[in-house]
């Protein structure tokens, strides 16, 4: 029900915290307990805890123990110079921009499909969403096996004589990228079609009908009335899935550990790689830094925005 | 409309426009498939078999040796997961519904400005808090195990937890709390006579999102678990890879195990997952 909650239940209160009930007693601290111990752990663990990065940022701190000698933002003007983290930017925005347009394209397809009054629709949509409860590390795990040139469907395709479509896939500094893109598409587009499918059925029947009572024709009907409907689901998946794809972290550890070369690289890993393996923490609290600037510039009109909407109902 | 009435209409699902629907269905169904028929087609395959050229041809002698090989590797991680997984869901739903209660109910002023500050960490990428993260771990002495990444779940599974439970509780009429209220009841009384009685289908939803959410994890696991022997299942997995290299049907088999109670689940409650999936949406 947190859906349907969300959207159309009645968001009355209880008269300001229950104001004109109560008589000051004990009882009226209650709410703030309860809340308190996931307050002061979200308080520590999120917002005291990336201050706390962006602090890490501003030092020379290399090697096991910190050291915490100002380093002003040099770290950030040495990432940016650094060809391994340009070439993060430019995966992340590539990745990112494939990934979106193939889970859109492929969620509304099936979506609208799945719109059609067919029977065993519900066959299908449990096919197209069964990718999302499983592990990046299982969908990585195959499809490594998949996109290996010498394993996987290159030799599938030899069987059924379509050896046009066989592909260095992830040993190729070329299309690694793409391999990426196609396995994180495969586990990530189901949530799109669920977002769609939800959409659309939302369409009432007579907003349809009346399209044609007044003689508009199938597709200028879908022009004119569905897919404008879908410009705010669209931005939603833009956005959560946009974030997702920001983070990128599992698949590529999995699949390819960043290469060949960098082709694969990116923030996530790069972070993970420069703290944890190298030891270079300023370095790193700059890259997750970045990350997170990122990502929050995505987010945080997003949380505003549903959070006006919410109040205005 | 006549000509209708005498020629007798064809089933709906046999009209032309059905049988392309149903062929664009089916051609996208080879897409998401494949991955499964290459799972299980290798895991049943002998090693000899797994390195011959022809790894889309079903096995020749089925087996389930690498069950047997990928279960005796991944068995101690797999028991480790579970002891990850049902603490971290448990705890974190109940501070959720307890947030949620609050929230929705208890709107103090400055509420929805909190709310908003707590969703905000379901968004953020890890790496920004894993340096301190790590070092605060280590010095509370729960770096390391399974013990620490209970804690790290439940801190961040918060947020998420929240958000479902305070839309999931906004349904519920106010009247019926004032009603309590009136007849004196308390705060917590409301909350556990009232609310938690009404919330099994909200607890279903968050329970589900955070055991698959959990089981299914990883940078938090390869980052925070030093010790090899408490590794969750997702770590153990991708360390198959480096230590089996060829041994394909191995690493299907340990990828089908590990994949297994998500899927059992989604099968049995999909309905309930993908409320899960849309309350992450915000909107849904």
């Amino acid at each position: 029900m947190a859906v349907a909650a969300s959207g159309t239940a009645a968001r009355e209160r209880l008269p300001a915290g229950g104001r004109s009930l109560r008589h000051f007693s004990w009882d009226s601290l209650t709410p703030f307990l309860l809340i308190a111990p996931s307050v002061i752990l979200i308080a520590v663990f999120v917002y005291g805890f990336i201050g706390y990065t962006a602090f890490v940022s501003t030092t020379k701190w290399y090697g096991i123990n910190p050291d915490y000698t100002s380093a002003g933002l040099t770290q950030y003007t040495d990432l940016f110079g650094l060809p391994r983290f340009q070439a993060d930017i430019s995966n992340t925005i590539e990745f990112t921009i494939l990934f979106l347009a193939g889970c859109i394209l492929l969620g509304f397809g099936a979506a609208i499909l799945l719109d059609q009054k067919l029977r065993g629709t519900i066959f299908f949509q449990n096919i197209f969403l069964f990718p999302l409860a499983i592990s990046f590390v299982v969908t990585g795990t195959v499809w490594r096996w998949m996109l290996n040139p010498n394993t996987g469907i290159n030799l599938l395709f030899d069987e059924v004589h379509l050896g046009f479509l066989k592909s260095p896939w992830l040993a190729d500094t070329r299309t690694a990228l793409y391999g990426l893109v196609i396995a994180a598409t495969w586990q990530m587009s189901g949530f799109c079609m669920a977002m769609f499918l939800a959409g659309l059925r939302g369409i009432p029947d007579e907003l349809r009908e009346a399209a044609r009572v007044d003689g508009a024709s199938e597709l200028r009907a879908f022009m004119r009335i569905v897919l404008p409907l879908m410009r705010p689901i669209t931005l939603s998946a833009v956005i959560i899935l946009g974030h997702i794809s920001l983070k990128i972290f599992d698949l590529v550890v999995v699949m390819t550990n960043g290469g060949p070369g960098y082709a694969t690289d990116m923030p996530g890993f790069y972070m993970f790689q420069a703290t944890f393996r190298q030891n270079l923490y300023g370095r790193g609290a700059a890259i997750a830094m970045v990350l997170l600037v990122m990502v929050a510039v995505l987010i945080v009109p997003y949380l505003v925005w549903s959070m006006r909407q919410e109040v205005e109902r | 409309m006549s000509t209708a009435a005498v020629i007798r209409p064809r089933p709906r699902w046999l009209k032309p426009w059905a049988i392309a629907g149903y062929a664009l269905l089916a051609v996208l169904s080879v897409f998401y498939l494949l991955p499964v028929y290459v799972i299980v087609v290798t895991s049943l395959k002998s090693f000899i078999e797994v390195s011959h050229t022809t790894p889309w041809q079903l096995p020749s002698a089925a087996t389930l040796e690498p069950y047997g090989a990928a279960i005796e590797k991944l068995l101690p991680s797999f028991i480790n997961t579970v002891e990850l997984v049902v603490p971290a869901t448990l705890l974190s739903a109940l501070l959720g519904s307890l947030n949620g209660y609050v929230l929705s109910k208890w709107r103090f002023r400055g509420a929805d400005l909190l709310f908003t500050l707590v969703l905000f960490g379901m968004f953020i990428p890890y790496q920004s808090i894993l340096i301190p993260l790590v070092l605060t771990l280590e010095r509370i002495g729960l770096y390391g195990g399974i013990p620490g990444l209970i804690l790290v779940h439940v801190v961040y599974g918060i947020p998420i937890c929240t958000l479902i439970f305070r839309n999931y509780y906004a349904a519920v009429p106010n009247e019926v709390l004032e009603a309590a209220r009136i007849d004196g009841a308390t705060v917590l009384g409301i909350y556990r006579r009232i609310l938690i009685p009404l919330s099994i289908p909200g607890f279903v939803v968050v329970l589900i999102w955070q055991f698959t959410s959990i089981w299914n994890e990883f940078l938090f696991a390869l980052v925070i678990v030093a010790d090899p022997t408490q590794q969750p299942i997702t770590v153990a997995l991708n360390g198959l890879a480096g230590s089996l290299l060829a041994q394909y049907q191995i690493q299907m088999a340990g990828a089908l195990l590990t994949a297994l109670p998500p899927l059992v689940i989604y099968v049995l409650l999909g309905r309930y997952f993908i409320r899960g999936l849309l309350a992450g949406s915000l909107k849904g």
